[in-house]
């Protein structure tokens, strides 16, 4: 058996194991793995142009989220309620994931073969970037014109925003009840648009460079492909998926933690996907969608089980909390592995 | 000048470095006092930013998978205090329990990481991150029985502070404090340093070491010299990951307090960031390095503390130093990037 099967089998061993132990009825399983469905699909999506690229996971995706953020408390800023103020978030937010995007795409060219520890490093430094933006620089450079996101003291914004004129406004389009299940039809079918946008974007001519530049620099370059600017572009498009899966994330939740809510995206969204089977060097978009549902039952049930296990819901969440990182790790070695078992054969 | 390889984050720092002073001057934060800290404050880190050392020179890349020689460490120390024991025995006890762990741990750490040549950077970085939840899990269910580490409440699973006041806090702080005029220098502390550093130099004059030396130079030729690449591999990883298990000791020890847990997660990226503003690139690591960064690296941490309080703007300095260590890292990996671009 594949790898690519490996990996979900042990995930639905693992999320069934815990399933059984947490005694968790199914219907509040499944209405929590719809919710995060729909917040963190499109974040996991992000990842696969890169990975296609051959540029690895793409860790800046904190990047995107941060835009989106910061879009959004422009947006509350304004006071813009509803459509105008979604309006605003996202071309804010688009507008800033390009300018990020393309700067993170000419740091990654510069690294070749060491992209992933860089994009690591890059979501570091954004985040302290946006903290300085947001924590001093906004009441001291920045002028804000709506008081009451601000702390009291003047300097800074709050932990926490209230989004409450954007709450439901998408959440509940096309809401049904199948018995105690709901489903949010109208978001379901946004995050699928993505994936079959994504699905698209790969077999387009601008897809098949980035298949092509994934492959082998030396191929791209003999058939003319400038391989620097696909890079970038894989980049861009990246950040920009990830920027607009972020605005999802937030909205559902309906409260801005300023500070936080981006924090450990980009290692939730990776470990979904690897849990779906794909790998550094290999991403589809199936791999995408079965990733989340996994990677989430698990995680749901997974401190439950915790405490009914061993009496302490600690333990279960060092076991997901190990689940994510472990899982990163666990692609990152087969995949050595297995580019070291091809060019062995080659020899 | 060259070989200590003068870069923008050396310059950027140390004009950083000076500002600071001005600054601390002009808020009459004491002098003597900040000297005194800075003294202690590069040995406290020093020891954890020279295990990155050996990694380094063989090729390997920044060990961003410290928390596994961290962890060793944290180990030995809770095993020195279990045992109750005071003083300087009660670290050295520690230290000792700390290195056959550290052994065992980087024999298993090294083992994963020569299975990915090229991408060890990134590899590290996760295996060091789920070490953490996994160590959680022992931490939780650990059979120790000293009350003072475990949970006042059930008396089960270890505290995430332990205080280390009635062990061995401050012990090789204190060894032969001398001050003068105002300032404390801590000269058993400095002098531990100092015999480190002169062992891993003796080391690597070794043939050995030089045998290190030379697999991170070029591995290829090392093999046809007849080194034993992935062996001497091994044992680099093994050697800074007993380092690193040392180092927290000392950091430990200066700090009063062993913290477990989630507090090493994030523990490599400041001890690479120094190394870097000491002017290492890649192979090219000098012991000397190490000194000078640390030193640049935490006194900048250090000074940057009372002069954002005296701002009224506490947090400030935390996001800072985060923004500096993670550009300092960031530009290093640029730099080495579009050397090697413009070569190959």
């Amino acid at each position: 058996m594949t790898s690519g099967k490996r990996v979900p089998l042990v995930f639905v061993l693992l999320s069934g194991l815990a399933f059984y132990y947490s005694g968790m009825s199914p219907a509040f399983v499944l209405n929590e793995v719809i919710t995060r469905f729909i917040r963190d699909g499109v974040m996991v999506l992000a990842l696969i142009i890169p990975i296609t690229a051959g540029m690895g996971i793409n860790f800046s995706i904190v990047v995107g989220a941060l835009c989106a953020q910061a879009g959004l408390i422009l947006a509350v800023d304004f006071g813009l309620g509803s459509l105008s103020g979604l309006l605003l978030m996202t071309l804010v937010g688009m507008a800033l994931s390009v300018v990020s995007g393309l700067i993170i795409g000419i740091c990654l060219n510069r690294v070749k073969n060491r992209e992933m520890i860089t994009t690591i490093i890059i979501g570091f430094l954004a985040t302290s970037i946006y903290q300085l933006i947001f924590m001093v620089g906004y009441g001291t450079l920045i002028t804000p014109t709506n008081q009451e996101m601000m702390l009291s003291r003047g300097i800074g914004i709050r932990n926490m925003v209230d989004l409450e004129m954007f709450r439901n406004v998408m959440d509940t389009l096309w809401l049904f009840k199948i018995g105690r299940i709901e489903i949010p039809l109208f978001m379901i079918l946004m995050v699928c648009a993505f994936a079959v946008m994504i699905k698209y974007i790969t077999m387009t001519r601008l897809g098949k460079k980035f298949q092509v530049v994934g492959e082998s620099h030396e191929k791209a370059l003999a058939l003319g492909i400038n391989v620097p600017r696909v890079r970038i572009k894989a980049i861009v498009a990246s950040t920009l998926i990830a920027c607009l899966g972020h605005l999802f994330y937030i909205l559902n939740i309906g409260m801005l933690n300023v500070y936080t809510a981006h924090m450990n995206t980009d290692i939730f969204s990776c470990a979904a996907l690897m849990a779906g089977g794909a790998t550094v060097v290999k991403a589809r978009v199936r791999h995408g969608l079965l990733g989340i549902f996994l990677f989430h039952s698990l995680f749901i049930v997974s401190p439950q089980a915790g405490q009914n296990i061993f009496g302490n819901p600690a333990l279960g969440e060092y076991f997901r909390s190990f689940v994510a990182y472990g899982t990163i790790a666990f692609a990152l070695i087969l995949n050595a592995r297995n580019q070291e078992a091809k060019t062995g054969s080659i020899r | 000048m060259k070989r200590f390889g003068v870069q923008i984050p050396q310059v950027f720092i140390i004009v950083f470095l000076v500002l600071m002073v001005v600054l601390a001057l002009g808020f009459e934060i004491p002098m003597n006092w900040i000297i005194s800290d800075a003294l202690v404050r590069l040995v406290m880190n020093g020891v954890l930013v020279l295990s990155l050392v050996p990694m380094l020179k063989a090729g390997i890349g920044i060990n961003f998978g410290l928390p596994v020689g961290i962890v060793a460490g944290l180990l030995g120390l809770c095993i020195s205090v279990n045992l109750r024991m005071k003083g300087l025995w009660g670290l050295s006890a520690g230290m000792l329990f700390s290195v056959p762990v550290a052994i065992l741990l980087g024999y298993g750490y090294g083992a994963i990481l020569n299975r990915v040549k090229g991408k060890e950077e990134i590899t590290a970085t996760f295996v060091g991150f789920s070490f953490i939840p996994l160590m959680n899990f022992f931490w939780t269910i650990a059979p120790f029985s000293n009350p003072a580490m475990l949970w006042p409440i059930g008396g089960k699973g270890m505290r995430p502070v332990i205080g280390l006041k009635s062990y061995f806090a401050k012990a090789l702080n204190h060894l032969w404090m001398v001050e003068v005029m105002g300032v404390k220098i801590p000269v058993g502390l400095l002098l531990f340093f100092a015999l480190l550093c002169l062992l891993l130099f003796v080391f690597f004059r070794t043939n050995f070491g030089r045998a290190m030396t030379a697999v991170g130079e070029n591995e290829q030729f090392a093999r046809l010299a007849g080194v034993n690449v992935a062996r001497v591999r091994t044992w680099a990883i093994i050697l800074s990951t007993m380092i690193a298990a040392l180092g927290i000791c000392v950091y430990a020890q200066s700090y009063g307090f062993i913290e477990l847990y989630d507090a090493p997660l994030m523990m490599a990226f400041p001890a690479a960031s120094a190394i870097l503003v000491g002017g290492s690139m890649g192979r090219h690591t000098h012991i000397a390095h190490v000194v000078i960064g640390t030193f640049l690296f935490q006194t900048t941490y250090l000074i940057s503390g009372p002069i954002a309080n005296e701002m009224m703007l506490p947090e400030v300095a935390e996001i800072f130093r985060l923004m500096i260590t993670n550009a300092i890292i960031l530009y290093a990996l640029l730099y080495e990037g579009g050397k090697r671009h413009d070569v190959g």
